[in-house]
């Protein structure tokens, strides 16, 4: 594991300085990472459920997980806010970086890293109180200063709920159907204005128009976020994504557990239209193998 | 008949799927069992009954006799001037101080075993032990009592007085306590406190405010229970030095003097007059019962609006 405090170069820079003889015509900036992760892999107490991690995240990008079930997109997603971190067993190695800082070096408060990158989770998971409280308890406890009733407008305007509940905002958000929990869920992460969001399968339980309304608010924030989704609808992660990151399973015979690993990860584009890999390739055109 | 046996696949599948959904209607096994269950219930109750039949039928004369002298009555030799009022003045006493060091020591060593500390080898070693002092019998936690806080510390608690009965009471009960919190902090669902976790919240900000209010009903259940127990000792506080046969103090219910002298409870009361061989002395033993269970039961009362009213904050 890396265990430095200083910033680590990882992955293209934005300034390279050329010798002033040589003329560049001057092309697009290349994109800030904002995640890198290197050699990663998680294990639950003995079992190594995902391995050989490396894949940077690139800031205003959004950028997809897909794989079949169980190969450990969750699992890797939650090392991106420490989330790793509430489960005893769980154990993280190699290093992951977040806009240079190693994630998990000993000084790092995880605290402060969930305040920065925020996470919708794969079951939606209000809380048992009021609507108006849920959106608005990410930004008390950062300390938010500002008219809270705008910020909770805002953000459930955002998520595409604001019509849905404006008219009753004091009642639980458990009341909600699942769908509108998942929403109140996005609400609640956006609120707190986070530098990152990652979001595990958000739309799994939404209707095509809810579905709709959050591949567009994905696409209107990505100018001020970073987006990280985990989805199992291959034609959202083409639609929404710039970059696709392809996880499968490896089952090891001997044993008889399944690791998950990284196959590739590329622009999105490429990924759906001539992946380097065959293992991919037979994934997204649905040869499952 | 809105459907035509065309429509549904033909009379032969009608009747077939028929036959098929209405067939094992009457499951033997299962009523069998639903009666087994039922008859361990009316058991229950019928002991309870009986119990309670037994109890009023023997203690109920005080009351119409002579109601208002026995509740503000002391404690007298001679039965028909005897009272509870001390008795009751005692086990008040006794259970405020049991809940007030109890319940916040109890919840407080629940949150850090459940919420704080690493789930180790000594986290499982502490459990097992909190679970081993809940069935020790509490004669010994007496032992300990008149030990501790009746001679050594007798400075602060004044001897045997109702601080020193309170204390060892709390201690009695504290592993119970400590149980049914940290039963009702594993409740809580584990992604409430990841939703929390994942807006950015500190684990004390997680407990505060979504951990605890959730466990809440469940922690205040656990307290009411454990103070009933512990309200109905008697062993313990014999031991501490409750007096029986004479007391002399007349102090108000409120009266905080009363806390550095002698006292008596309920439970000391009920096994002495109960014990006592001369006449009318089982129909007092016998109505101080129905005032213990009158108390038990608004107590219980008392807990079960709180934890509604919780249970509905959290809905
Ligand atoms: N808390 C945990 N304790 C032990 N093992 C776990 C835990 N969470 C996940 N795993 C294991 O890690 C592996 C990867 O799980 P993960 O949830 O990351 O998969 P996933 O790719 O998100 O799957 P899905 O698409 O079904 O959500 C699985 O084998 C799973 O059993
Ligand atoms: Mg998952």
């Amino acid at each position: 594991m890396v265990m430095t405090a200083k910033p680590v170069e990882c992955g293209p820079v934005e300034e390279i300085s050329l010798p002033s003889s040589i003329v560049v015509t001057p092309a697009a900036p290349l994109p800030k990472v904002v995640f890198g992760a290197r050699d990663v892999s998680v294990y639950y107490g003995d079992f190594r459920a995902v391995r050989d991690v490396n894949v940077d995240v690139y800031e205003h990008q959004i950028t997809a997980f897909i794989g079949p079930s169980g190969c450990g997109k969750t699992t890797v997603l939650r090392c991106f806010n420490r989330m790793n971190d509430l489960i005893d067993a769980a154990r993280v190695e190699g290093s992951v970086t977040y806009r240079g800082v190693d994630l998990y070096h000993r000084d790092v408060n995880p605290v402060e890293v969930r305040r920065r990158i925020g996470m919708v989770f794969q079951k939606p998971n209000p809380f048992p109180k009021s609507i108006y409280e849920n959106v608005a308890y990410g930004p008390k406890v950062a300390g938010i200063k500002g008219n809270m009733d705008d910020i909770v407008e805002k953000a459930l305007r955002s998520a595409g709920l604001w019509d849905e509940v404006k008219s009753r905002l004091k009642v639980s958000g458990m009341s909600l159907s699942g769908g509108q929990q998942q929403r109140l869920c996005i609400a609640r992460a956006i609120a707190t204005e986070p530098e990152v969001l990652l979001m595990d399968e958000p739309c799994s339980a939404l209707d095509p128009i809810a579905t709709a309304r959050i591949e567009d608010l994905m696409q209107q924030i990505k100018n001020e976020f970073t987006i990280v989704i985990v989805t199992h609808n291959m034609q959202q992660a083409a639609r929404v994504s710039d970059r696709t990151a392809f996880f499968t399973t490896e089952v090891n015979s001997e044993s008889d557990t399944r690791t998950g690993l990284l196959v590739e990860v590329d622009e999105t584009d490429k990924i759906f239209s001539k992946p380097s890999d065959e293992r991919t390739e037979n994934y997204v055109t649905g040869r499952f193998g | 008949m809105p459907l035509t046996t065309l429509g549904v696949g033909g009379r032969e599948a009608t009747e077939r799927i028929d036959r098929q959904i209405k067939s094992g209607r009457i499951d033997f096994g299962g009523r069998m069992f639903a009666a087994m269950l039922f008859s361990s219930l009316a058991l229950a109750l019928l002991v309870l009954v009986v119990l309670f039949a037994d109890v009023f039928g023997a203690g109920i004369g005080v009351f119409t006799t002579r109601a208002e002298s026995f509740l503000s009555g002391g404690l007298r030799t001679k039965a028909d001037s005897a009272g509870v009022f001390q008795a009751i003045r005692g086990t008040f006493w006794i259970a405020v101080f049991t809940v007030v060091l109890a319940f916040p020591i109890g919840v407080a060593t629940a949150v850090y075993l459940e919420e704080y500390a690493h789930k180790g080898r000594l986290t499982r070693f502490l459990d097992l032990n909190i679970r081993n002092l809940a069935g020790v019998p509490s004669i010994v936690y007496g032992i300990l009592g008149l030990t501790i806080f009746v001679k050594h510390l007798k400075s602060f608690t004044g001897g045997a007085t109702p601080i020193s009965a309170g204390i060892t009471l709390a201690i009695l009960v504290l592993p119970i306590v400590i149980i049914t919190s940290a039963e009702a902090l594993r409740a809580v669902p584990g992604t409430l406190r990841e939703a929390g976790f994942g807006v950015g919240a500190t684990r004390w900000e997680v407990c505060r405010t979504l951990v605890l209010p959730y466990a809440l009903p469940g922690i205040i259940t656990g307290t009411v229970l454990a103070l009933a127990r512990a309200i109905g000792e008697a062993a313990p506080i014999l031991l501490i030095g409750a007096v029986t046969g004479l007391l002399p103090g007349q102090e108000g219910l409120l009266d905080p003097s009363q806390l550095t002298e002698r006292f008596t409870a309920l439970p000391v009361v009920i096994a002495d007059w109960a014990r006592t061989p001369r006449a009318g002395f089982d129909e007092l033993a016998a109505a101080a019962i129905i005032v213990m269970l009158v108390l038990v039961m608004a107590m219980n009362t008392f807990a079960i609006i709180l934890r509604s009213h919780f249970e509905r904050k959290r809905n």
